[in-house]
């Protein structure tokens, strides 16, 4: 009984505010109502019965990744989104007819799959951190190490975009920046310090 | 049902009574005469014994004072970042035990608000929140200077998280390992069977000690506010009661973040199994066992924290502030290496049967 209002509100609140990400006009509060989103999703996942998916949801997405958007959102300092900036009538409503296209499939396939059945509860070893990390580090493995190995060719690539050219000339101060923390931002306040005020889209 | 909700409840209003309540007032006294008495003058004498009510005077002051919006205040953002502030620090503190399980009537309590698997990761997690209140309030405010300590808040909280959160996986390690689990309580029974964690991850601790004075933004690190740069940093814009939580949150998180330290490094609320004889003979002379051993371990977690709060108030007077690409090369370049290196120290060490 509480479980189900704890679902339908947190579920709820998960929509809705994803709804906000995308509609809202100033990237700010689309970067903040993605934090609703997230620390719903992580209460869903408590819900189901897997806390640690839950707290690496908060910790990883909510604590760091949507802090490094934010960080951008402001360092860049992206205004206020102009109404009726791009897309015609045309566009609106191949959009929208393209949207209910993909909600009838993937309504019509996930009603395929479990239509009709009732929702077993997850079982404690399937959710638990041994079982998990076993999967990882067995049946997993190759693709484990090679996501890895992405992530690592990204780093790398980002740090080589953002390093400081020897010679020629000189590369902006927020693209070094943004491209993250590992480049050493040492120079951050100097370039932000005037940038900054004429901000439209706070009022 | 109603014996576990009543349990929680009267732990959570008695964990908040003696570390929140009675801590905050106390450590800005603390911290003020201790300023004091490093810079040669006596600090705050008048009120009261040695100045002890000093504290509930300055409370009445930020009661009193006006409470000033800007204009050209994002007005949402700006009323919402000191409640940010607040929240994630007065809700970390439920994972950290004050006691061992003790037996109330026929039932066994143990004593910690909440005793989650994932604990740890948990009070990491919810702590991570707090960055958003001091973006929010520099991106709140419009203000130049406000703005630059939000943004500075971001990536350096972000960027000695990740130290922290390795310092304190590799304390797991063994523990898991032993125990089949790693809430912070069994933390605390594996520092009962072997030496404090202090000593085999002295690494470990000196990284988890510097993280965490850069995620309390206390002095060589307080660069989101950094009163000689910008004025005040991401609370310029605040007065009165706003600028009171953003205050009393940092002090809040000192002391949260004290008690897991002591937690996962210093035996957390043992002391040579001091508690449990201590308790024994109280309860000999009058009242239940299960109540003077959550006070005797309550009484042993503050002077641990205690200690580590000391610390903080003296360092804070002791070294100057960092420059901001020192910060960062010593978050990535010196202590994630160093985080790295002791995680795996620690696991070959448990895997040889060392730990």
């Amino acid at each position: 009984m509480i479980e189900t209002a704890i679902f339908l509100l947190f579920a709820l609140l998960a929509v809705g505010s994803a709804l906000v990400v995308v509609l809202h006009r100033n990237p700010v509060y689309s970067t903040m109502s993605l934090v609703v989103t997230l620390v719903s999703l992580a209460v869903l996942f408590v819900l189901l019965g897997a806390p640690f998916i839950a707290a690496l949801q908060i910790l990883i997405y909510t604590g760091a990744i949507v802090v490094l958007f934010l960080f951008v959102v402001m360092l860049l300092n992206i205004g206020r989104e102009e109404i009726g900036q791009h897309g015609g009538m045309l566009q609106k409503v191949l959009a929208g007819v393209g949207a209910l296209v993909l909600l009838g499939m993937v309504g019509s396939a996930s009603w395929g799959l479990y239509g009709g059945a009732v929702a077993k509860p997850l079982d404690e070893d399937f959710v638990s951190l041994t079982t998990l990390a076993s999967e990882l580090f067995s049946s997993y493995l190759l693709t484990f190490e090679l996501v890895g190995l992405l992530l690592l060719v990204a780093v790398i690539a980002a740090t080589v975009l953002a390093a400081r050219p020897r010679s020629g000339e000189r590369v902006e101060q927020e693209v070094e920046v943004a491209a993250g923390p590992a480049a050493g931002p040492g120079p951050v306040t100097a370039t932000t310090g005037d940038a900054v005020l004429p901000r439209e889209g706070v009022r | 049902m109603l014996f576990d909700l009543l349990a929680t409840s009267v732990k959570l209003v008695f964990f908040l009574a003696v570390f929140l309540a009675a801590i905050t007032p106390l450590m800005v006294w603390v911290e003020r005469r201790f300023a004091g008495l490093i810079q040669d003058r006596p600090g705050p004498n008048r009120l009261g014994p040695l100045g002890l009510f000093q504290p509930i005077a300055d409370v009445g002051k930020f009661f009193f004072k006006e409470d000033v919006m800007p204009a050209a205040a994002d007005k949402l953002l700006y009323l919402l970042a000191p409640v940010l502030a607040v929240l994630p620090a007065l809700s970390t503190f439920v994972f950290i035990p004050f006691g061992p399980a003790v037996e109330v009537g026929d039932r066994v309590v143990p004593l910690v608000v909440s005793n989650a698997n994932a604990g740890v990761l948990l009070f990491l997690a919810l702590s991570s929140l707090a960055v958003y209140s001091l973006v929010l309030a520099g991106y709140g405010s419009n203000n130049k200077y406000s703005l630059i300590g939000g943004i500075r808040a971001s990536a350096q909280l972000i960027s000695y998280e990740l130290a922290m959160t390795l310092a304190v996986v590799a304390v797991l390690i063994p523990v898991s390992s032993e125990a089949g689990s790693f809430r912070l309580t069994e933390v605390v029974a594996y520092q009962q069977g072997h030496l404090w964690n202090v000593i085999p991850q002295l690494l470990g601790f000196f990284v988890f000690l510097v993280a965490m004075f850069a995620e309390t933004n206390r002095l060589p690190f307080d660069l989101p506010e950094a009163e000689s740069e910008l004025v005040a940093g991401f609370h310029t814009e605040y007065s009165a009661m706003r600028f009171a939580a953003f205050f009393m949150s940092e002090y809040v998180n000192m002391t949260t973040l004290s008690a897991l330290c002591a937690t996962l490094y210093f035996g957390g609320w043992d002391l040579f199994g001091f508690p449990e004889w201590a308790a024994a003979a109280l309860a000999g002379l009058f009242g239940p066992l299960w109540l003077w051993m959550g006070l005797v371990g309550m009484a042993v977690l503050v002077a641990k924290t205690g200690v580590f709060l000391l610390l903080f108030v003296w360092v804070r007077w002791t070294f100057p502030r960092f420059r901001y690409d020192q910060l960062m090369r010593l978050g990535w370049k010196v202590l994630l290496p160093l985080s790295l290196l002791n995680v795996l120290f620690v696991s070959a060490m448990t895997l040889a049967g060392v730990y």
